[in-house]
């Protein structure tokens, strides 16, 4: 993955770059040994890594706001982090770029349960903050299946999604305000805890620009309260088409679940060995999920359950406990890491029409014996978020381009058949170089003119998201 | 009267035009802004609808008659409830799918299944230079590049001109009841209506009407589920009064006449006020407006007041925005602060370098 040549000006400068960050930042705020920027030297995207030139962990609005003035004045890129958990390799430095990590900053700040909203600083983890409000009867929705270590700052970012969004929404649909910092130092509040912007929706551009248009280092997040109860019912086919058909015969029926997810036979497997979820053995398995009093899940699920009989299924068994419900979901949630235990992987997550899941799943089937590497599929089927698994060997010459290679296939295809490269983890270095496969340059160049506005210098996180030979001139800039 | 009929004769006329164009689609909205007309009229029908997949996509000078009706042939439908306008303002026409998305039209339902802009999943749209943009798709989960969808929902149509719009539709619910609460003072309909939204009962409208008395919970979904929710809503409300249930057809009367904002009939200027609902009762308090009425448990108050009065002024200090829908007063669209302005000001200048979509 070509990454821009470091900017030898800028790392002749580092000595007085680090110092007048000692002058806005206390000591132990401000990396600059080279051995301890390491830990920053990659994300969850692991095949990639490039330590930084130094990494910041401001405590406050403020203090991001004299970083970014500092490192705008003297030309320095700057790489926002949350987690660090991006799957895109969104927070990837570069050896000229200053790491900006938002993970002191973990306070709520308001709380209110009249108005339904919950105001964070931004290096808060998505788990912790539904665990600000649980005992309480509320919860945050958007739960990526990382939600114990990703930061909201990075679930903005990235306009994370997670398992319940059929019903839910994403991160766009719960963020409501934030603080974000420009590269200038300005500080913008945009939104608050009313509903929808008066004039442009900035909020709903910030959402999902992968830290390239500023800082947010506080949000207003929707919270909902919490279900009288929810139940999963597990259903099993001996076919991955079968599956997909039962997938649209249940969102036409009118009952909407919170959740529908897919696994086939390799995903069932390592998870079982791994969680010992109790997953039925079958091609295909689906895992739907109502919400609700005891009677009303009875009234959903005796619907979906109807459905999904007329199209044979194998296995078909509703959770009886919440105990078996927590196994059910900590199988799904852990498929990734049960996944990483076995091999190297590399995770896609293309969205498609859900109409065309059967096709491309045949293709996925068809390329990865082409390539000669397994590739599992574990996914939101009710919304077409695809999440093929390649696995590999890392330690195998060729192999991690291989992967690559079959992985650009298969994205392909989903843009082909109507659908988009990435659904919730951004496209940061992995994706960049196929966004030409699914904008004509008209349209790329209508979202970097949004950049130009917010950050004219381009120095935000200025690798990711385009194909670097789109921004090389405004790079350059 | 410039009427394309296909996106590339309208990036002609966008690149030919030499001042300001007047895009309309139906004209109900009453869009301000002056110029030489440019209607959406020829480029009409939906293009996709995969009921499986709740997506339906159409062009922008659609009709919503049309679009609402191929969604109840499906048993499903616009989850944000739009309003229609023509009552309001005295408008006549068709109402159209653009002119919802450019004014990011939301009704009751938005305090639930959120607003036009959070169903919306794809733009094709005309930009200033004459530039065809496509942006977002036909999936609901993307998040491929920036999300320029939610940019030009309610932008009023000054970063372009929408050819094309793809939503995420929902079912139907099969049914629907409203529990009404009558005699509450506006505080305490702002708090009985919290209460509602507050439980896990679903509540998918909450709205005070001061003149009737009346505060409105409704509960959607299926019978057995509605009849429930229902009774134990009504236990959650019990503090507030003994509340009377409404049934399906008087519900679903009611919501349309939220949703238009009946309440706002008569003479003068008429405002949309966005606001943290508990700082609702305060927005009614300093408006004194000769007609309110709460909608979104009082995130949204209509106000309507004298023409010209400065609303503005009187609600100074409290946090949110205040739209001007109808009438001659200042200016329609709500002030913004200075970052926030340098920011959208730079956004319009790039998306509309020659000003031909005015700043409504």
């Amino acid at each position: 993955m070509e990454m821009p040549k470091p900017d030898p000006f800028v790392l002749d400068r580092k000595a007085e770059l680090v110092s007048r960050l000692l002058t806005v930042l206390p000591e132990d705020a401000v990396i600059s040994d080279v051995e301890e920027t390491r830990a920053y030297e990659c994300d969850a995207l692991t095949a990639y890594r490039c330590p930084p030139l130094a990494v910041v962990l401001p405590r406050s609005t403020e203090e991001v706001s004299k970083v970014l003035a500092i490192c705008h004045e003297m030309r320095v890129p700057v790489v926002p982090r949350g987690s660090g958990t991006s799957l895109a390799g969104g927070a990837l430095p570069t050896a000229d770029s200053v790491i900006l990590g938002v993970a002191r900053l973990t306070e709520v700040l308001e709380t209110d349960y009249a108005d339904r909203i919950i105001r964070v600083q931004t290096g808060r983890t998505n788990l912790s903050v539904t665990g600000a409000v649980e005992a309480d009867g509320f919860f945050y929705a958007p739960d990526p299946s990382s939600q114990l270590a990703c930061a909201i700052a990075g679930n903005i970012a990235m306009n994370s999604g997670g398992a319940h969004c059929l019903k839910y929404g994403v991160t766009t649909n719960n963020l409501l305000g934030v603080t974000l910092v420009q590269m200038d130092g300005t500080v913008v509040e945009i939104g608050g805890a009313h509903m929808d912007a008066g004039g442009l929706d900035l909020l709903g551009v910030i959402c999902g620009s992968e830290g390239q248009l500023g800082v947010v280092t506080e949000a207003t997040l929707r919270i909902l309260p919490k279900p009288e109860g929810a139940r999963p019912v597990l259903i099993g086919f001996d076919s991955l088409e079968v599956a997909g058909a039962c997938v649209a015969d249940i969102i036409k029926a009118g009952v909407l679940p919170v959740a529908i997810e897919f696994m086939d036979r390799i995903i069932i497997r390592i998870v079982e060995d791994y969680a010992k979820a109790g997953y039925p053995e079958c091609e295909a398995l689906l895992i739907v999920e109502v919400e609700g009093s005891e009677d009303e899940i009875e009234e959903q699920l005796g619907l979906i359950e109807e459905i999904a009989r007329r199209h044979e299924p194998v296995a078909l068994r509703r959770s009886e406990s919440e105990d078996e419900s927590a196994k059910i979901w900590l199988g799904r949630k852990s498929a990734f890491g049960a996944t990483g235990r076995i091999s190297d992987y590399m995770c896609l997550d293309g969205t498609i029409p859900v109409s065309e899941l059967p096709r491309v799943l045949g293709g996925i089937e068809r390329l990865s014996k082409e390539y000669g590497l397994a590739v599992g599929n574990v996914f939101h089927a009710g919304d077409g978020n695809m999440h093929p698994l390649i696995m590999y060997d890392a330690n195998t010459p060729g192999q991690l381009e291989t992967c690559e290679k079959l992985g650009a296939e298969i994205l392909k295809l989903c843009v082909e058949v109507g659908g988009c490269l990435t659904g919730e983890h951004g496209v940061g270095i992995e994706k960049r170089d196929l966004m030409d496969h699914q904008f004509a340059p008209e349209d790329m160049e209508a979202q970097m003119r949004v950049k130009d506005v917010f950050d004219p210098k381009w120095l935000l996180n200025p690798a990711k998201v385009f194909p670097l030979a789109v921004t090389a001139g405004r790079r350059a800039g | 009267m410039l009427r394309p009929e296909t996106e590339e004769q309208l990036a002609e006329m966008v690149r030919g035009a030499n001042g300001p164009l007047a895009v309309r689609g139906g004209g109900t909205r009453h869009l301000p802004g002056a110029g030489e007309p440019l209607t959406t009229s020829a480029m009409t029908g939906i293009t996709l609808y995969e009921p499986g997949a709740l997506t339906l996509v159409a062009r922008a000078g659609t009709p919503m008659v049309e679009i609402e009706t191929a969604l109840a042939a499906q048993n499903q439908r616009l989850p944000f409830e739009p309003m229609d306008h023509r009552a309001l303002l005295g408008a006549e026409g068709q109402p159209t799918i653009g002119g919802a998305v450019a004014m990011n039209v939301s009704g009751p339902r938005r305090v639930q299944a959120g607003a036009c802009r959070d169903s919306l999943i794809g733009v094709g749209f005309v930009d200033g230079t004459g530039a065809i943009v496509k942006n977002g798709g036909r999936v609901m989960k993307n998040v491929t590049g920036y999300d320029l969808v939610k940019l030009l929902a309610g932008a009023r149509g000054t970063l372009g001109v929408l050819t094309e719009v793809s939503l995420k539709v929902l079912p139907a619910a099969a049914t629907q009841a409203t529990l009404v609460l009558e005699g509450l003072s506006v505080e305490n309909a702002v708090r009985a209506m919290a209460a509602g939204l507050g439980s896990p009962f679903e509540v998918t409208g909450a709205a005070h009407d001061p003149a009737a008395r009346e505060t409105r919970l409704r509960i959607e979904g299926l019978a057995g589920s509605v009849d429930y929710r229902a009774g134990r809503l009504a236990e959650v409300l019990a503090p507030f009064g003994a509340a009377r249930r409404l049934d399906a057809d008087a519900s679903e009367a009611v919501w349309r006449e939220v949703r238009d904002a009946g309440a706002m009939a008569g003479q003068g200027d008429v405002w949309r006020v966005h606001v943290r609902a508990s700082h609702a009762p305060q927005v009614v308090a300093r408006a004194q407006a000769e007609a309110a009425l709460l909608d979104w448990g009082g995130g949204l108050v209509w106000l309507r007041l004298p023409e010209g009065t400065d609303l503005r002024a009187r609600l100074d200090g409290i946090p949110g925005h205040a739209t001007r829908v109808r009438g001659q007063g200042p200016g329609a669209t709500p002030p913004e602060a200075p970052a926030l302005a340098a920011l959208t000001d730079g956004i319009r200048a790039k998306f509309d370098p020659r000003g031909l979509f005015g700043a409504a």
